[in-house]
């Protein structure tokens, strides 16, 4: 979901409390008989998200800053260790294989998901406007990640999955998908893309929408073929939207867990060990919440520079792209 | 090939391969739903004899037998099944209750929301405001676990209560959405009903709340799809099966498979029915998703 793009369009001009906010108490109201006793249903209309966002939001991101430098296994309260869980953390291989493993799939999955939903969009935009044809894409979209990776398994399975019969039958050496450690991350690239490819591609084609046809008939006046203009037209008009998708991408790659647990758990031997599964083994496995917190932590603080730097992309083409 | 076609000859070329590709697309995308259907029909040990078959491999209805808890013990081993017993209808409703009720509220409480921070005046809006939509920033990953130790702390493990409360009364994204469309919403009907003497709860739910029930609808759709998805959350919170939502159920049903060879039959027979009432919401709302989605993204 469009969780961190700037709103397209602020119709309405400032409200008069916008612009005289800052003049003392009341004063902002008190010439506008509309607007007596708004505060106080104000606060009333907000109670609800302001407690949600304070006891379910707020309170436990704190909570787990401090649980992080715990030792605590639930049952028996939480001990004060100062850094060691973050001394752990670093020292800790499998950790840093995780991590890695994670990249791998991050880079793979996304790549994958972008290129194949850029020239989706594209083709569909260019061919049909059809509702149909886009429903049935976004259908993986609608089913739980559980049911995919379920689907999935049974199709990579290594001897009566149908992808290596078709493979076998193509001449080709039947693939151990999902148990082997070269093939188990790239699988569950693909069941992630084939899950996300959709949804990505409907974001793209609205945003393909909004590209005035005379964009394209004048490039087409000037001798442009297809390609040509997909890549000096397309491809810049879109950026805004392109890396609002890649930062969505990223940040739920990131926090893959449903295909994995459902597919290989973390094996073979690791090789598909994620961090989610990570922490997730590590709390809920061995209990270890104190160390878990720290990698979670250590997760979202990777996720905050990376939305960052993607930010940063995000804003330098701003200019670039603005017709 | 005459003159005109030659001209166009490329463009042609290139609308058939976009087409190929287009289709391919297609194929890949529906093609395990089919798979899901052909092998739920199928009998497993017709399946290991005949795994290429396109049509069900010995067709029978057992697996859905099983699946709905209607198979005796012995029915479902000779087929190959694990002989455990899952019923899916039980964990049907829980995903109902659960989907529904944390959607129903969460969309309610985003339209109070946003209506306070788009149309009532009030000092501290703006800050307030401001620190909602940091909370967008915040992944899941780093509230999950803590969470989970306070709705333990409340006593709510493997309720309803402790799946549906943490994520059914704020949604920064629900809020920002909403706000960004009442903003654009004309104020003089509101106005002047106020003037008329209507309070400002009846403009809410009389005018304001009508007029947004295009991004309602979009922001229920979305959070119906994601709340009948989820499956961290409760695997998390519950362990009883008096509770748990049919995403769990599947892993179950994996799980209880003793044998080597899993129940593949079964298991696709359960995620049909998983995946069923999705389908459905599809066949009524198809278009509706479509461009929820693209909405979402590019409003």
């Amino acid at each position: 979901m469009a969780l961190l793009e700037t709103p397209a369009r602020e119709t309405r001009p400032p409200q008069p409390a916008t612009r005289r906010r800052g003049r003392g108490r009341g004063a902002v109201n008190a010439n506008s008989p509309a607007h007596r006793g708004d505060a106080r249903l104000a606060w009333v209309l907000i109670a609800p998200s302001l407690i949600g966002f304070a006891v379910f939001a707020v309170y436990p991101t704190l909570r787990g800053l401090y649980l992080s430098f715990t030792d605590f296994a639930v049952l028996t309260p939480p001990t004060w260790v100062g850094f060691d869980n973050y001394a752990k953390l670093a020292a800790d291989d499998v950790f840093w294989s995780a991590l890695g493993v994670t990249v791998y799939f991050v880079a793979l999955s996304v790549t994958m998901s972008l290129a194949v939903s850029i020239v989706t969009a594209a083709v569909l935009h260019r061919l049909t406007s059809s509702t149909v044809i886009r429903g049935l894409i976004i259908l993986p979209f609608l089913i739980s990640a559980v049911v995919a990776a379920t689907v999935w398994a049974w199709m990579l399975d290594a001897q009566l999955g149908i992808v290596n019969i078709a493979i076998e039958a193509l001449g080709g050496d039947g693939v151990r998908f999902l148990t082997s450690r070269e093939w188990a991350i790239p699988s569950i690239a693909l069941i992630n893309v084939w899950k996300q490819m959709g949804y990505t591609s409907i974001i793209i084609f609205a945003g393909l929408q909004t590209i005035p046809p005379t964009v394209y008939e004048a490039g087409r006046i000037d001798g442009a073929s297809e390609l040509q203009m997909f890549r000096r037209l397309t491809l810049p008009l879109l950026r805004p939207i392109l890396a609002l998708v890649l930062v969505l991408n990223v940040i739920g790659a990131f926090q893959v867990f449903d295909i994995v647990q459902v597919t290989t758990k973390g094996g073979p031997a690791n090789a598909s060990n994620v961090l989610q599964m990570l922490i997730y083994s590590k709390a809920f496995g061995q209990f270890d919440f104190g160390y878990a917190s720290a990698m979670s932590f250590a997760l979202f603080a990777i996720l905050l520079v990376i939305t960052f730097l993607q930010m940063r992309l995000l804003r330098a083409n701003e200019s670039e792209v603005s017709a | 090939m005459t003159a005109t076609a030659t001209r166009r000859r490329g463009w042609t070329v290139g609308k058939a391969a976009a087409w190929t590709y287009l289709l391919g697309v297609l194929f890949v995308t529906i093609f395990p739903f089919y798979w899901i259907l052909r092998t739920a029909l199928s009998d497993n040990y017709a399946l290991m004899a005949e795994p290429a078959s396109l049509l069900p491999a010995g067709f029978t209805w057992g697996p859905f037998r099983r699946v709905l808890g209607l198979a005796t013990t012995e029915e479902s081993i000779a087929e190959g099944g694990s002989g455990a017993s899952v019923e899916l209808g039980h964990f049907l409703v829980n995903s109902v209750i659960y989907a529904t009720l944390s959607t129903a509220l969460i969309v309610f409480f985003s339209t109070l929301a946003a209506y306070a921070f788009a149309r009532l005046h009030w000092r501290g809006r703006d800050l307030v405001f401001s620190m909602f939509l940091t909370a967008l920033m915040v992944p899941g990953i780093l509230t999950l676990l803590p969470n989970f130790v306070l709705v333990k702390e409340l006593g709510l493990l493997n309720t309803f209560a402790g799946m549906i409360l943490p994520g059914s009364l704020f949604s920064a994204f629900n809020i920002f959405f909403l706000r960004q469309f009442m903003l654009g919403l004309s104020t003089e009907i509101e106005e002047a009903a106020l003037l008329d003497g209507a309070g400002r709860l009846r403009v809410l739910f009389g005018i304001t709340l009508p007029m947004t029930s295009g991004p309602v609808i979009t922001l229920s759709i979305l959070g119906f799809i994601g709340m009948w998805n989820d499956y961290f959350w409760p695997l998390l919170v519950t362990s009883d099966e008096s509770v748990q939502p049919l995403t769990l159920a599947l892993a179950v049903f994996k799980q209880s498979s003793p044998q080597a060879q899993p129940d593949w039959a079964g298991l696709m027979a359960a995620t049909l029915v998983a995946a069923l009432p999705m389908l459905a919401l599809f066949m009524v709302f198809g278009k509706r998703i479509v461009n929820s989605i693209g909405f979402s993204g590019v409003k």
